[in-house]
């Protein structure tokens, strides 16, 4: 079956610093893939490539098919990709409500994914809906980028390190709204640091070292050992 | 074994006799030292020219000398200072003001108010400066622009100096002037032809004077840590670079030598008016583009810039608005197009440096 | 004495509303884009005479005339951006200012060789003239109140455009971060253009105001941009009620610096920004968010 999602031979650079080496990756519909590694590996670097926010060949990036390597971010979300990004980047000047619609700007189906549905998953924002979102706590503030993210009713989802800098508590409490998700139809990437986490929750896995891939698999096919030495290289 | 260290004492490395790498810090090219001999060639010769010059030709070329001066200074204020200002014609009408000040009313020297001049330009400077860095970026070019235009009024009103209509420097004023009869001897011309000779001296003094200064300036530590400074303050912060006191002293500085040609410039014309001093078209706009033309961020680009400037100059100023307006034009062209200006691109493609300012690590094979 | 002041009060104010209505388009350009056009002023005066043109040439009304040229100045910017300034629009604060300088020169030399340096009026006929009494005794002239009402209108519309609508939301999240703002399908080129083109007609509609009660010709506009500039640092980065209270100073510091001595009028509007900006250097009424 073809991928939704197709990388191949992905250089990205930014000025004249490599950060990724001819990696090769692809999701299909209805995965979750995670990517793993230790920070600077390039895992940020590799989902804003496929976001639009890194340019890169054409034919490196093919999204159901179609060259999307060097398409502005901007259109890349109207196709059906959305990024959660690393470190949220919430808007400050907009309140909760108004970063959850500001996620819908590009969108006209309104379906699955609306305010309601977003309030349904996240409870907590309704409740904050008029708040300045610079006061909101670390992990509330997570809620709402991961609800911008979907206000654009994504087919990929693209999550970047959504568990950086909060309690383990709150992590459960975000990552319980990644099955919601998946059953609405999305196909999900999760980078993140914690290789437990990460393995737990998704069907195939790829680990970053250094700019290139080091191992790749199901969770249930490789030894804990394997993907040690493919994450600290050593 | 051997320690080998960089000038500074920095050990470098430590080997063995077997290979013993020498590093020392090169700045100079072959361009660039070509260039030095080239500049100690032409300036006895520029020195010379009054001789042979006429007076139409020694104005012209106190003209450029000046707009080159002024060319530096905005310059480097913006390039390695970071402060882009469209006021610096507060610094010349300031100068201008001065001189006329310190020649109509308590009857000093001219040349003597030169310098005199320039530090009450440098003085506004020091006690503006602290209140205008408050106004970021931008916000900073127009509030010098409205500092200039309150100057402009205030001296406006100050009638001893003319007001809003201006005066002129008695000839009497000026035939002491240090200097005059012995240009009128030398080449056997009458005072004012003398005065325009030994204004042409003093013009040829401060521009080779700026320019080499400036030189001096980037090349040096402070230079250096303004210009880190630019590209990343926080982090030129955090090795000790005192941002805000160099900033602030290059400012008061470049005030100084700003006042100082805008005296100079008034000298020559004899005659001073509150429009004319605090035009932001003679003192900024054409300092502008002749920046723009040949390179921001460049010593050699201003060069460029007022030669061709002096050309455009020579050929199309009678055309008034249609000139002005052409000029315009060109400067938004090349800031679209080719952004580092004549020399900035050529020097880019070609790795050209007539001032040299970077330090390279070479290492000494020999 | 008293009615004396409460005229030079009431006339600082309805200054004020002109002057806010210049800072407004100089803001809006700021908020959104960091951008200073330097040649604000200038565009002002342009659209001037536009309508001047429009007036007079094609003979067509004064409102007729403004509404066109609003929407031909509103194309204009929109074009200025994505064929101009976008090109140059980027970390460095240089650029922009050296071309927006540009632009100032070419449109002040542009319009005097079309216009030539004579100084101009918009005709209003009977309006120009006309005064409402607002209380027994007590008058005020009729252009320079609807002027003031004018800014009034144009903040609480733009209020609504930036709170209330999509486009505002989109306008607001680029000025906060333009990066992330694409991840939402925010072209930022377009919401750029969009910005300067909304700054131009609301210049329209300052050139409208000030043309009326007062004489232009090519050489006005850098003024314009000063008060213009002071306006809005007297009111307080980041927030539009806060540039109309900054014109409305800067109107009140000009007329009573005036009444002093005639001479002093300008002098006392820049005396004005200098005492704010040692005081008070946010502003007035600074925005808490930026």
């Amino acid at each position: 079956m073809t991928a939704l999602v197709s990388v191949k031979a992905l250089d990205a650079f930014y000025g004249d610093f490599q950060a990724l080496f001819g990696i090769d990756l692809e999701l299909r519909r209805g995965e979750t893939v995670a990517v793993i590694g230790a920070n600077g590996a390039g895992k940020s670097t590799l989902l804003k490539s496929l976001a639009g926010l890194v340019r890169n060949r054409p034919d490196a990036v093919q999204l159901n098919g179609r060259d999307i390597g060097d398409a502005p971010a901007a259109s890349i979300v109207k196709l059906g990709l959305a990024l959660v990004p690393e470190g949220r980047h919430l808007f400050p000047s907009l309140s909760v409500e108004e970063n959850l619609l500001i996620g819908g700007y590009g969108d006209r189906r309104r379906s699955p994914w609306n305010l309601r549905a977003v309030y349904d998953v996240f409870p907590v924002l309704r409740e904050r809906r008029s708040s300045d979102v610079t006061i909101l706590s670390g992990g509330q503030q997570q809620m709402v980028a991961i609800g911008r993210a979907l206000m654009s009713n994504p087919s990929i989802l693209l999550c970047d390190e959504i568990s950086l800098g909060l309690a383990p508590i709150i992590v459960e409490d975000i990552y319980r709204s990644i099955p919601l998700i998946r059953a609405n139809g999305a196909s999900i990437v999760i980078v993140e640091q914690d290789v437990a986490r990460a393995l737990r929750h998704c069907d195939r896995f790829y680990c970053i070292q250094e700019g290139r891939v080091t191992l790749a698999g199901r969770p249930s096919e490789v030894d804990q050992e394997a993907v040690r030495m493919a994450y600290f290289g050593t | 074994m051997t320690t080998d260290r960089l000038p500074d004492g920095h050990v470098v490395a430590e080997t063995s006799a077997m290979t013993k790498p020498v590093w020392r810090l090169q700045s100079a090219t072959r361009l660039s030292r070509a260039a030095g001999v080239a500049a100690i060639v032409i300036f006895p010769l520029l020195i010379l020219v009054p001789a042979v010059a006429s007076r139409n030709l020694l104005q012209d070329l106190i003209f450029v000398f000046t707009m080159l001066a002024l060319a530096q200074l905005w310059n480097v204020l913006a390039g390695w200072g970071g402060l882009i200002s469209v006021g610096q014609q507060a610094f010349v009408g300031l100068g201008a003001y001065g001189l006329f000040a310190a020649v109509a009313l308590a009857g000093f020297d001219p040349l003597l108010a030169i310098p005199m001049a320039g530090c009450l330009a440098a003085i506004a400077a020091a006690i503006l400066g602290p209140l205008m860095f408050r106004l970021e970026g931008p916000y900073f070019a127009i509030g010098s622009w409205v500092v200039a235009e309150a100057l402009r009024l205030g001296c406006a009103q100050f009638k001893p100096l003319g007001g809003g209509t201006g005066m002129s420097l008695s000839s009497a004023a000026l035939a002491n002037m240090t200097g005059t009869r012995w240009a009128e001897a030398l080449f056997g011309i009458r005072a004012a032809a003398a005065r325009d000779v030994v204004v042409y001296w003093i013009a040829l003094l401060l521009v080779v004077g700026i320019t080499f200064s400036i030189y001096l300036f980037v090349r040096s530590r402070l230079g250096l840590g303004l210009a880190a400074s630019r590209d990343n303050n926080a982090a030129a912060r955090s090795v000790g670079v005192r941002t805000y006191r160099i900033r602030y002293l290059l400012w008061v500085l470049v005030a100084f030598a700003t006042g100082m040609v805008g005296a100079l410039v008034y000298l020559q014309k004899a005659r001073i008016s509150p429009d004319a001093a605090f035009s932001v078209v003679d003192w900024t706009a054409y300092v502008l583009f002749v920046v723009v033309i040949g390179g921001v961020r460049t010593i050699e680009g201003p060069i460029l810039g007022v030669l061709v400037l002096w050309a455009l100059q020579f050929n199309l100023s009678g055309y008034g608005s249609l000139y002005l307006l052409l000029l315009g034009l060109i400067a938004i062209f090349v800031m679209l197009f080719m952004q580092r200006g004549i020399w900035g691109s050529a020097a880019a493609r070609w790795d050209l440096q007539l001032f040299p300012a970077r330090k390279l690590l070479v290492r000494d094979d020999s | 004495m008293g009615m004396g002041g409460l005229d030079t009060v009431l006339e600082g104010v309805l200054l004020g509303g002109v002057y806010a209505l210049f800072a407004i388009g100089l803001s809006l350009i700021f908020g959104i884009m960091r951008l200073v056009n330097l040649a604000h002023g200038d565009i002002v005066v342009f659209a001037a005479y536009m309508i001047l043109t429009a007036t007079a040439a094609a003979g067509v009304s004064l409102v007729v005339a403004t509404v066109v040229t609003i929407v031909i100045m509103f194309a204009a910017g929109f074009a200025l951006q994505r064929l101009v300034l976008e090109r140059v629009l980027g970390d460095d604060i240089l650029p922009p200012l050296l071309v927006t300088f540009g632009l100032s020169i070419v449109v002040q030399n542009g319009l005097l060789l079309v216009f030539g340096a004579d100084s101009r009026r918009l005709q209003a006929g009977a309006f120009e003239s006309s005064s409402i009494a607002l209380a027994p005794g007590l008058s005020v002239g009729l252009a320079p109140l609807i002027a003031l009402i004018t800014a009034f209108v144009v903040v609480v519309l733009l209020q609504v455009l930036f709170y209330r609508t999509a486009l505002g939301r989109a306008f607001r999240a680029t000025a906060d971060n333009p990066q992330i703002a694409q991840l939402m399908g925010i072209d930022q080129r377009n919401v750029y253009a969009l910005a300067v083109g909304l700054s131009l007609a609301v210049s329209t509609i300052a050139a409208v105001t000030f043309g009326i009660r007062s004489n232009f010709d090519p050489s006005i506009g850098p003024a314009r941009l000063l008060y213009a500039f002071e306006a809005v640092i007297i009111g307080g980065l980041g927030s539009l009620w806060g540039t109309l209270a900054g014109g409305i100073v800067l109107g009140l510091a000009q007329t009573i610096g005036g009444r002093i001595d005639p001479e002093w009028q300008i002098l006392a509007g820049h005396l004005a920004f200098l005492i704010v900006l040692i005081f008070r250097p946010r502003g007035l009424f600074p925005s808490r968010r930026r």
